[in-house]
């Protein structure tokens, strides 16, 4: 047999539309070939074409079939995987007919080809795992019925609130007696660390690069919000990128925390800003790790490096900033850790607290033990698997990484078996309202032993309306293309987001989170303070869970 | 809901007036126990005030096994009561009940106090651990000037078990419980009032932050922070621990277990100290309906609720003798003469404190420090 040379006379050679992640269902009857689909979309999917159709009619009274040829307009899935449907329905979204949809193929072999080049694949979003988080099945068992009465969501007084920063133990407290009152010694000359009262839920590090202007404008503004007017004290991770000159100097400063990772972007702006601060910020977080991409560093693509995002990061336009996946500096926790905690500490006279991130980990107690000896490491945050992030290999997002019940639960019991667990708080991230129930994540994460939580892709979703979810829907974050202009630094993208719009949503979903915090602990009797470490309100209907977790089985 | 009923007096008195008081609130207990702790003791342990006191009941195998264990590490018997048991029914009598005077072994005579209390709280534990797992040997405390009764039955109906109205056994300060179980089974290391090193609490609700209290309690590396079959034995030792560990003047035990909110704390002359003991005692923050009434070791007696005052209490009596119950029935059996305008119903930021020997009545109010 001669091989076909040149020209391929069908298309065997190509690859079908069962090996794409996602089928464009395209309706003839109903698009009226107005374009605007194929327009919009952000990875040119789909395309308008030209095709020959048979048609066969028949006219008169009588049955007289007759043949005829057609040229018709029809839009067509490309069956190039550069260019698969990614699932984001921006088409259905702008189609006037309801004339174009995609479809999730469960069979697809996205991952078999997505490597060309032998590079492998990146993206944005999340680990793309669908399946019910430990958290989510996580239930509140203890019910106070009658013997103790159960206290009123809506009439009793609660506090949601709690503690960012180191905690002396109380046998060290510089507490002496005059006139039969406590007062503070201060002969004694000991360091009282910086403690912040926040709410338990705050909002993860995303960076300004990462998000669009209007993205992180209107979450800003939402926290801000949320602090000045709803009395719900939020705070917000800067992410890796510093913040623009003007909030650095401004009073808002102190609802935000800044990091600093390790490619130290924005920071130059940031020690350039500190002598003009009016404002402490809440806290530093040094970025060890993240818990979406364990052995990935932070990566912001060169089409998202702006003339704004190049200012604040002090670095030249449209180059591909990556930072290293560790810091270079670091040579063990013991010095390295320890200095970087203590020269940040310094930065702001030891009145902030700074604490590190690290991704979840087996490891992560070995981490925890370290810092529970250093007085000045003011928390530890600690990221799990299920987190989101902006670029990542494929690789470290899918596979990499340590669920979050666990590592918390592992970590905070250590705490207890020290007496320290209220002195270093820990905070957990990663996967927190996955399936939408914040409250109810963040509260078994908090009764598992965790002092507060931290979200960052579930805010995206509910206030910015983020496509992507754990079927790899969407997930262009890394390339500049997001057609929600969340994570894009193209105008003509983020003009689609109303930052206003997005403050709003932010602060709908904490105060309903505070509401529903509320729900939560009222049954369950605790009002007065957070019931952190609570861990016998918990229970699962899986016995191997509840004996790792060291809490109920219930079924 | 269990029910309260303290007396202090500057006068021994028979622990049958608060049985009485207790009878009174007779619908809001059960039956299942009475607990009964005596301080400051008259009658025939008047004459042994320095001597460590052991209170409890073994078994016939139990009180051998006690008697060569205390031997053992010198402790010499002085004195001994037992109550002379009457057939009850309902009452299921134990083989042995007691409480004993000890004289201190030789080489912790001359000791601190501090010293003997540990020996003594070292002692009682290591007993416990002895006679828990076959239940052969219960000790409620052993500390001088202290006894405790403890069984299951309706308060009354023990009193008569144990003959305490032809009983001469007298205290100044007494505070007895009518148990209403909430705790699954009926144990008697659950009974309160619960005692440590001299300080005892007794409550009438349900402590819904339990767990975590009491994770921090354990974790504080002291021994006699164990037992927790009842939820409520937190109550006393964060008062051990706040008084005797940290040395808060007895105030500050409202502090540490309902703290004030920031704008609250922020108008009390003493709010940096409480600012940095609210973050630090954070753990001990209770939660849940709850009245407790307390003694400290020098007789001081108060009262204190949560932080929403979800469970009654009411104070009230004469210079000489008051009472802290639970309810004010129990009250006007207690003490009938008395003016009840003055009774004292405590609100959330309220600690009620009467002096020692019952001298003086006064209301501490948390908001004004
Ligand atoms: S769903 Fe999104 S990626 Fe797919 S064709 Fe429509 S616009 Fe393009
Ligand atoms: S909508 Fe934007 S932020 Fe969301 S997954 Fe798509 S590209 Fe990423």
């Amino acid at each position: 047999m001669e091989p076909a040379s040149g020209i391929m006379l069908d298309h065997n050679h190509r690859l079908s539309l069962r090996e794409f992640p996602y089928i464009i269902r395209w309706r003839d009857d109903r698009c009226k070939r107005c374009g605007k689909c194929t327009a919009v979309c952000p990875v040119k999917a789909i395309e308008p074409t030209v095709k020959v159709q048979r048609i066969i009619q028949s006219e008169g009274t009588v049955p007289s079939p007759t043949a005829s040829r057609k040229i018709t307009h029809i839009v067509e899935q490309v069956t190039d995987m550069e260019r698969h449907c990614t699932g984001c329905g921006t088409c259905t979204l702008v189609c006037p007919n309801e004339a174009i949809e995609p479809e999730y193929n469960p069979q697809h072999k996205f991952y078999h080809y997505k490597n060309k080049g032998g590079e492998p694949l990146k993206r944005g979003g999340r680990r793309n795992d669908p399946s019910v988080s430990t958290l989510d099945k996580l239930k509140f068992t203890r019910i106070s019925m009658l013997t103790d009465p159960a206290l009123d969501a809506g009439r009793h007084e609660f506090r949601i609130r709690t503690l960012l920063g180191r905690i002396l133990p109380p046998e060290e407290l510089p507490l002496k007696m005059e006139d039969g009152k406590l007062v503070v010694d201060k002969s004694s000359g000991k360091f009282i660390p910086p403690v912040r009262e926040i709410f338990p839920i705050m909002i993860g590090s995303m960076s300004i690069g990462a998000l669009s202007p209007p993205a992180w404008e209107g979450f800003a503004m939402g926290v801000a919000y949320l602090n000045e007017v709803e009395g719900i004290p939020v705070v917000m991770a800067s992410g890796e990128g510093g913040m623009s000159p003007r909030l650095l100097r401004s009073k808002y400063l102190k609802y935000f925390i800044l990091q600093i990772a390790s490619g130290y972007f924005g920071w130059d702006e940031i020690i350039h800003a500190l002598p003009h601060m009016v404002e402490d910020p809440a806290a530093i977080e040094i970025k060890y790790g993240q818990g979406a991409k364990p052995g990935d560093g932070g990566l912001l693509m060169a089409q998202k490096v702006l003339k704004l995002i190049a200012s604040i990061r002090g670095v030249p336009q449209f180059v591909d900033l990556a930072s290293p996946p560790t810091h270079q500096t670091k040579y063990s926790i013991e010095e390295a850790v320890a200095k970087m905690i203590q020269s940040m500490s310094m930065a702001w006279g030891f009145r902030v607290p700074v604490y590190p991130k690290i991704s979840g980990t087996k490891t992560a107690r070995a981490v925890l033990n370290n810092l529970a000896r250093n007085p000045y490491a003011a928390a530890l945050s600690i990221d799990g698997e299920d987190g989101g992030t902006g670029a990542a290999y494929n690789v470290s997002m899918d596979k990499m990484g340590h669920p979050i019940a666990s590592n918390i639960r592992d970590c905070y019991l250590d705490l207890v078996r020290q007496g320290k667990q209220s002195e270093l708080p820990l905070i957990a991230a990663g996967g927190v309202a996955k399936k939408g129930n914040l409250a109810a994540n963040a509260a078994a994460l908090i009764m598992l032993g965790a002092s507060a939580v931290s979200i960052g892709k579930y805010i995206m979703q509910a206030a910015t309306d983020c496509f992507g979810d754990e079927y790899n829907r969407c997930n262009l974050c890394n390339t500049g293309k997001c057609p929600r202009g969340i994570t894009t630094q193209d105008p003509k993208l983020y003009r689609r987001l109303d930052p206003d719009r997005v403050a709003e949503r932010v602060v709908e979903t904490f105060k309903a989170a505070d509401v529903e915090l509320k729900k939560i602990f009222a049954p369950m009797g605790r009002s007065t303070e957070l019931p952190i470490g609570m861990s016998d309100g918990l229970s699962i209907e899986d016995e191997a869970m509840a004996k790792r977790l060291e809490i109920n089985y219930a079924c | 809901m269990c029910r309260l009923a303290a007396i202090t007096s500057d006068k021994y008195f028979s622990p049958m007036e608060n049985i009485l008081a207790l009878e009174t609130m007779k619908e809001g207990h059960d039956g299942s126990g009475l607990g009964l702790t005596l301080k400051d003791l008259g009658g025939e342990f008047e004459e042994f005030k320095g001597f460590p006191i052991m209170s409890g009941i073994c078994s016939k195998e139990g009180i051998g096994v006690l008697d060569e264990f205390m031997d053992k590490h010198g402790f010499k018997i002085k004195h001994v009561w037992t109550p002379k048991i009457k057939k009850v029914k309902g009452v299921i009598s134990r083989d042995y009940y007691f409480a004993r005077a000890y004289d201190y072994p030789e080489h912790y005579k001359n000791k601190s106090i501090q010293e003997k209390e540990d020996i003594l709280m070292n002692t009682r534990l290591a007993l416990r651990k002895l006679g828990e797992p076959d239940e052969s040997i219960f000790v409620f405390s052993f500390y001088p000037d202290v006894i405790t009764i403890k069984e299951v039955g309706d308060p009354l109906q023990l009193a008569e078990f144990f003959s305490l109205d032809k009983d001469g056994i007298r205290a100044k300060i007494v505070f007895a419980q009518g148990r209403q179980n909430t705790n699954y089974a009926i144990y008697l290391y659950a009974c309160h009032p619960f005692f440590i090193q001299g300080y005892c609490s007794m409550t009438n609700g349900e402590n819904t932050a339990f767990v975590p209290i009491k994770e921090f309690l354990m974790s504080r590396g002291f021994p006699g922070y164990i037992g927790y079959n009842s939820d409520s034995e937190v109550f006393t030792h964060i008062l051990h621990y706040s008084v005797s560990r940290l040395n808060f003047p007895l105030h500050y035990y409202k502090d540490v277990i309902t703290p004030l909110k920031p704008t609250e704390i922020e108008q009390r002359k003493d709010k940096e100290a409480l600012n940095l003991m609210k973050q630090s005692l954070r753990p001990l923050c209770i939660d849940g309906p709850n009245m407790i009434i307390g003694f400290t070791p020098d007789g001081a007696c108060f009262m204190v609720h949560d932080s929403k005052k979800l469970r009654p209490g009411v104070v009230g009596g004469i210079k000489g003798k008051y009472a802290l119950m639970s309810e004010e029935c129990g009250l006007d059996r207690a003490i009938p003469k008395r003016d009840k305008d003055k009774d004292i119903f405590p609100m959330k930021y309220d600690m009620v404190v009467i002096a020692p020997q019952a001298k003086e009545i006064k209301v501490w109010n948390q908001l004004q420090g």
